[in-house]
């Protein structure tokens, strides 16, 4: 097990260090001097000369790399050009939340989700089959940040239970479990538990029809097992799968978090990210997407190791 | 009639008369995979073939037998080029195969393969016609000729062009789609023919009609076979000289008739044995062979076959013996040879 | 986003070799017979016969507005499906906005196709470390979550349709060549192909003629899955900012421009999102009626 995870370690590391390559290359896509991109144009000569310096511009690509790669195993991601606040410190801040509002998510969808493919695999082909598939499409399909603002319309604008941004009383920076806090986080989690839902439900029929398909299935019913042992054991080969699908939907939301962030102004990475874009500030940009890639690049390392450990028929090279 | 002149081939075709084998096989040797130990040495490779020698005369029918796992069909492969040998060398007519006088390609113009799976040897896109065209449109003849030219093969191989050409793979039965591959294989016009397991998957009475036009184009064409196959009787029927292998290296090479009739060793005994008798009279008693068959990564040591042979003595996981040179009939018995310390030896 | 991690690689496979005689025309046939593909290819046929004869069916003229007639809801007498913040025709604005969201949904899915195809039959064909090394740098793509990617790649080369049609075209070619290269590694080890390179053809031949129409099949139908995810993906980059501008009729900036508006008439504000959905739906139910009818049940 341990040689597993380190020889996957192993495996991603070229991966992780050519992620590092992209984040880094993003400034030197932009169009223009590389400068005015980590600098706001009226920055004092002298400040830009420094600049030019500390990121090396007039030294060979690879070399800046180097430089900035050092910088960031140092846990400096550069300095935000809209407030001036190192960009670490910020992301730090924001993650938190985005955290919070993707593990919610995550974990309505996979429960809604797990259930409607359940319902799905197992009547297969009846109406409840029908039904929630259509269910899991809809999911699948539905923009989610016009769901958002729907959402919006009918909670916020038209009956008023539930606030329709932010993520606490006063246009608070932090979630936290409270009671006050509550209210605050539902919509924003239901709207993005829609896309989980649909994928982990999708995946749960497929995999229930399967186990079901096949032979020894038969053969245990033949046997005599009642239908919760059926069911039992329909559980345990489709869990490492689907726990799988969920830890891959949890970095996936992680990632994509910005539309639903925007649409409630949640104070997340995707807020974050969303800032960044309109002030043209790519430091903060190139922060944050870099310690969200990371993010997305350990926990599918995770996901692998855990599946493996669950499902001891997997057998990797 | 010599070999060569009751051949249809062209003679200017034939280069080394018929006394020369059409194809001589010597030493070839194909390991697969296995990893480097610290000492740099492979190890936990498959040795699939470890060493075999053979020889097809013109004209004949060479039948290869033995059971799963024991080389045959890599061995095929190996002749075929499909996959390059670690060792060995093949020549053909004389010639040896990638040199300046017989490269690659042309090679391909020679010796031709008729695959086990009828199924998955057919593009299931492209119509029988143009299945069997493709061998000599790649070879520069034009689109037109090289469907005239498949017609006239499907016609001989009995699927008759009007009702056949132009459909697709699915469409046809288990023993009409082999009937394609052959003609697919004949399009090249090569002198030998290598049929790797080709009628295994057959039913039995569509498998007889196959064999005998096997039969009838060898007539026909002049041609020379490698017939491959696990099933007995079919190569009793089919071959005129046999050769037994066993993990990867050839047992016992000789006349069909005789080697079938009077086996000299112990794991071809066994094989015929282990076939079921149809006879009331002549049951088939215990079974000849007895443990597993060892894997072919690790062999066991000396002769390969003593772990399992009734008659292994101490010599027998001491030394490997050879199979012996020149005699029509060739065993790697330390039985048959009475110079081997074999206490069941029998002098000449 | 959604699909793409949904659609595991090992159940593309490629054609099986139950292929029947005009292959293309048997599963056309069966998917005929799907009720539900039939509606939805039924909508995204009448989206885009909308959007591409624009000028003679819709109503008023898209970038005209009216000040005075701003917000005005559904069922309005002048505007039939309500007008927009600066008051221009919402049904206009909506069958003009086709134009440009499924040109920015499909034009990139068409052109990872083209290219994720090439970049995997060819990694896929000849194996070895050539493989190894193509399939790694995809993975480094692949480490990216589709919007992220997207995001990133627009946001540094700046907002704009072209910026965003080329960065969804990369956030799409890893998927469809990790498909191109499993399928075609998988055709690769068949007998037909073995028996053709036994037949002494090259390699350029082999693809041509027996790889290429076996594997493009599932290929295609992969990337036809992928037309809503783009869609919903393109929308969202200029609900962002990040794709058309103002005043261009396109769906999800019309969503942006319109968020204001949800208090004061939410029925129109929906109004873009909507479309998408329905756009979105539709290509999803017709690429899964697609498969279906490929699947040959033995």
């Amino acid at each position: 097990m341990l040689l597993y995870t380190l020889k996957r370690l192993l495996y991603v590391t070229p991966v992780a260090i050519g992620v590092s390559i992209v984040c880094f290359l993003l400034i030197h896509i932009t169009p223009g001097d590389p400068l005015s991109a980590i600098l706001p144009s009226d920055a004092p000569l002298e400040l830009q000369m420094q600049m030019r310096a500390a990121y090396g511009f007039d030294k060979p690509l690879w070399m800046q790399y180097a430089l900035w790669f050092w910088k960031v195993l140092h846990g400096d991601l550069g300095t935000s050009i809209a407030t001036g606040r190192p960009v670490a410190a910020e992301v730090l801040r924001a993650v938190g939340n985005t955290l919070i509002l993707a593990t919610v998510a995550t974990l309505i969808g996979f429960t809604l989700g797990t259930f409607f493919g359940f319902v799905a695999g197992y009547f297969r082909d009846s109406w409840l089959d029908k039904l929630a598939s259509a269910l899991s499409v809809l999911g699948v399909s539905v923009p989610h940040y016009w769901l958002g603002m729907v959402m919006v319309i009918i909670f916020s604008a038209q009956l008023g239970w539930l606030p329709p941004t932010g993520a606490g009383p006063g246009g608070s920076g932090n979630w936290r479990p409270d009671p006050e806090h509550l209210r605050y986080i539902i919509l924003p989690a239901l709207t993005m538990s829609v896309i989980p839902m649909g994928v982990i439900s999708r995946t749960v029929r497929a995999l229930v029809a399967d186990i079901l398909d096949q032979e020894f299935v038969q053969a245990l019913r033949a046997k005599g097992l009642g239908e919760y042992g059926v069911f039992r054991h329909v559980v345990t080969n489709a869990a490492p799968t689907a726990l799988a699908v969920m830890g891959l939907q949890l970095g996936y939301l992680l990632g994509g978090s910005i539309l639903i962030e925007t649409v409630f102004s949640w104070p997340g990475t995707g807020f974050l990210l969303n800032a960044a874009i309109f002030q043209r500030d790519l430091p903060l940009l190139q922060g944050t997407i870099l310690v969200l890639a990371m993010f997305f690049v350990a926990l599918n390392l995770a996901v692998d190791v855990v599946q493996t450990a669950l499902d001891p028929r997997i057998e990797r090279a | 009639m010599s070999a060569v002149e009751a051949s249809g081939v062209a003679p200017e075709r034939d280069r080394g008369g018929p006394a020369q084998p059409l194809l001589s096989v010597k030493g070839l040797v194909k390991h697969f995979g296995g990893r480097r130990d610290w000492s740099g040495q492979r190890r936990g490779m498959v040795r699939a073939v470890d060493g075999v020698d053979l020889e097809i005369f013109k004209g004949e029918t060479l039948g290869i037998v033995g059971e799963s796992g024991c080389g045959k069909s890599t061995t095929a492969r190996l002749v075929m080029q499909i996959i390059r040998p670690d060792r060995g060398e093949i020549l053909f007519d004389g010639e040896a195969v990638g040199s300046p006088a017989l490269g690659l390609r042309d090679y391909r113009r020679e010796v031709q393969m008729v695959f086990q799976d009828s199924y998955a040897s057919l593009n299931p896109r492209l119509t029988v016609e143009h299945t069997v065209a493709f061998g000599p449109w790649v070879h520069g003849e034009g689109r037109q000729a090289a469907v005239a030219r498949a017609h006239d093969l499907l016609q001989r191989v009995g699927l008759a062009p009007e009702r056949f050409a132009g459909r697709y793979p699915h469409e046809l039965s288990g023993g009409q789609r082999q009937r394609v591959n052959i003609a697919r294989a004949l399009a090249l016009q090569p002198r030998l023919l290598i049929l790797d397991e080709a009628v295994s998957a057959l039913d039995k009475s569509v498998e007889a009609q196959v064999l005998n036009l096997l039969l009838d184009l060898k007539a026909e064409f002049g041609l020379t076979y490698m017939f491959i196959s696990h099933d007995l009787n079919v190569v009793r029927f089919m071959s005129d000289r046999v050769m037994v292998m066993y993990l990867g290296k050839a047992v016992e090479v000789g006349p069909s008739d005789v080697i079938l009739k009077s086996p000299r060793h112990p794991y071809t005994a066994a094989l015929l044995a282990s076939m079921p008798s149809m006879d009331p009279d002549n049951r088939t008693r215990e079974a000849p062979l007895f443990g597993d068959p060892p894997n072919p990564i690790d062999p066991p040591p000396g002769c390969r076959f003593h772990t399992r042979c009734k008659f292994a003595a101490p010599v027998c996981s001491a030394r490997e013996p050879g199979l012996g040179a020149e005699a029509a009939h060739r065993v790697a018995c330390h039985l048959a040879d009475p110079s081997s310390g074999h206490p069941g030896a029998v002098a000449a | 986003m959604a699909v793409l991690s949904d659609i595991r690689i090992d159940a593309v496979a490629p054609l099986p070799a139950r292929a029947s005689r005009g292959y293309w025309g048997s599963v056309l046939r069966r998917l005929m017979r799907d009720p539900v593909a039939m509606v939805a290819a039924g909508v995204i046929l009448a989206i885009v016969l909308a959007a591409v004869f624009a000028p003679f069916v819709a109503p008023g003229d898209p970038y005209k507005g009216a000040m005075l007639r701003r917000l005005r809801p559904i069922g309005d007498a002048l505007y039939w499906l309500g007008s927009d913040e600066l008051g221009r025709d919402m049904l206009t604005r909506l069958i003009y906005g086709g134009r440009l969201s499924l040109f920015m949904g499909v034009l990139p899915v068409a052109c990872a196709f083209v290219i994720g195809s090439t970049l995997g039959v060819f990694a896929g064909y000849v194996g070895g470390w050539v493989n190894m090394v193509v399939m790694r740098v995809i993975d480094v793509f692949y480490a990216f979550p589709s919007v992220l990617l997207a995001i990133a790649l627009s946001g540094a080369l700046g907002a704009g349709i072209t910026n965003a049609v080329v960065s969804l075209t990369i956030v799409f070619i890893p998927p469809i060549t990790r498909v191109a290269e499993s399928v075609t590694t998988q055709i690769r080890t068949r007998d037909y192909v073995e028996a053709a390179q036994v037949s002494g053809a090259g390699a350029f031949t082999i693809i041509r003629v027996h790889v290429l129409g076996n594997v493009l099949g599932p290929i295609f139908v992969y990337a036809t899955s992928l037309i809503s995810v783009s869609m919903i993906l393109a929308s969202g980059l200029s609900f962002l900012g990040l794709g058309s501008k103002p005043p261009e009729p396109e769906w999800g900036l019309m969503l942006n421009t319109l968020r204001t508006a949800i208090y004061v008439q939410p029925a129109v504000a929906a109004l873009p999102g909507a479309m998408i959905f329905i756009t979105s739906i539709s290509f999803n139910l017709l690429s899964d009626g697609l498969r279906s009818a490929m699947e040959v049940r033995s």
